[in-house]
């Protein structure tokens, strides 16, 4: 056993014959703020994406909290899970998309509230409760009734991350979270993370947006073509880069 | 019009009303259960397994590509000579809810994968399971989406209920076409029956209109 949050161990995954995580190995601690950086295709949104088994990963171990994610060994073979056992382990992770992906027949409170009903079997006053606290924390308690559909860009956003954030899980992915929205709705969403960071929640960031890595991260991953290719503090990493690609790579970032 | 038809229509208001009885329920009985069908079928199509997929992909296409009065007749001469016996209203409702399953299935299917498949993330990432994901996250939506279509459907199936007639049925158009032959005054009853079609698909389509409306999204 280790106190490590998060253990990626040689991690691969191929579609087809195109191998996109060629042995990717990390650890995070609790209350770790990871930012994962890199070019697009490096397979940075793909690794996120294999810690809440929305990909399927064909070699490699992925362990939250000591449990082993996705699949399990039986005599020797190795074996996905039971679907239903997946989905409680997606439970372990809260995750925010690109595209916010927020349910359009629901209210905002309804979007939070469902899975606290129906995964986390509360009652709807209790689950209500919550939503409406986590929408207050976000900004949006006074949209809680409105549809996604009256939301802008940069609000949907905020609702969904209260929607992951109110399943209370051990580890909060955001993938790209601010690349879908316009300019100026950009600040609202990182401050709503930057507040989560504060509080100590353990998250990993995939972002394009690098003076917020900078700020708020711990600690930075460098993806390229399928490896680690570079990893440190921010200050590091950003300021004094020890690899070619990764110079090359802040060279044309925004970062400056 | 003179008032020789509406004497007719008065002396035959029992055989028209029941006739008019046994078209809607063919109707109700048909649409109510291809529909049930046809959501299975959609949810094969849409999640089943390849094999599974192949089987009841090749249904909807049989069924499609068959003419309904040819299932109709099949359904009832042909399953008498392998031993099920059915009565010509059993037998016809089987043929129209076979028929009403396939198109509901393909409606059901077109609706499901036209939901972004970034739904289906978003409530596997807060953990539900596949059944709950369909049931709160994906049926909800695709209803939305398949309604339309839909009513259309159930339009489609009133009016393939005359086929019926054919088999022996006594439904709108049997009793009609009896009366006909008896007082000879076609022009008048069939335009009567249409009428009477006429009122229960309109029925439907503001019925569907309605729930439209009911279940719109806000945005």
């Amino acid at each position: 056993m280790t106190n490590n949050l998060l253990e990626i161990r040689d991690l691969h995954k191929r579609y087809g014959t195109v191998e996109v995580l060629k042995g990717v190995d990390c650890t995070m601690r609790q209350g770790e703020v990871i930012s994962i950086i890199g070019s697009s295709g490096s397979g940075k949104t793909t690794m996120l994406r294999c810690i809440n088994m929305l990909e399927e990963f064909q070699g490699g171990t992925i362990s939250i909290d000591g449990q082993e994610i996705g699949y399990e060994m039986v005599n020797g073979v190795r074996r996905r899970k039971r679907e239903k056992d997946i989905a409680r382990q997606r439970a372990l992770t809260g995750m925010a998309f690109q595209q916010f992906n927020l349910f359009p027949h629901m209210t905002a409170a309804g979007n939070v509230a469902l899975g606290l009903v129906k995964v986390k079997k509360m009652s709807r006053d209790e689950a209500e409760a919550i939503a409406e606290k986590w929408l207050d924390r976000v900004g949006l308690l006074s949209r809680k009734d409105h549809y996604p559909g009256q939301l802008s860009g940069g609000q949907q956003q905020r609702v969904a991350i209260a929607r992951a954030i109110a399943m209370n899980p051990k580890l909060m992915l955001f993938d790209e979270v601010t690349s879908a929205l316009d300019p100026e709705l950009v600040n609202e969403v990182l401050q709503v993370i930057k507040g989560l960071a504060e509080d100590g929640m353990s998250m990993l960031l995939v972002t394009h947006e690098m003076r917020f890595a900078y700020e708020v991260s711990s600690r930075v991953i460098f993806m390229n073509q399928g490896r680690i290719g570079e990893e440190g503090n921010p200050r590091e990493m950003f300021l004094k880069p020890k690899t070619e690609r990764l110079t090359d790579f802040l060279k044309t970032s925004s970062f400056n | 019009m003179d008032f020789a038809f509406l004497d007719q229509l008065w002396l035959a208001r029992l055989p028209l009303i029941k006739g008019l009885g046994v078209s809607i329920s063919i109707s109700f009985l048909s649409i109510a259960v291809g529909t049930v069908l046809g959501i299975f079928v959609g949810l094969a199509l849409t999640y089943g397994y390849t094999p599974m997929q192949w089987l009841v992909r090749g249904y909807t296409d049989f069924i499609r590509g068959t003419p309904v009065l040819v299932l109709v007749l099949a359904s009832y001469y042909v399953l008498s000579t392998v031993g099920v016996e059915l009565g010509p209203f059993q037998a016809g409702i089987l043929a129209l809810a076979v028929f009403c399953s396939s198109h509901v299935g393909e409606l059901v299917r077109g609706a499901l994968q036209s939901i972004p498949k970034g739904q289906t993330e978003a409530a596997k990432a807060i953990g539900l399971t596949f059944s709950q994901t369909f049931a709160y996250v994906l049926g909800p939506q695709a209803l939305r989406q398949a309604l339309p279509a839909w009513v259309n459907t159930a339009a489609e199936m009133v009016k393939a209920s005359t086929l019926l007639s054919i088999i022996g049925v006594g439904e709108l158009l049997l009793r009609t076409q009896e009366l006909i032959s008896r007082t000879f005054m076609s022009l008048e009853f069939y335009f009567f029956a249409g009428f009477l079609y006429f009122v229960i698909n309109y029925s439907i389509e503001r019925f569907g209109r309605y729930v439209e409306r009911k279940t719109a999204v806000p945005s």
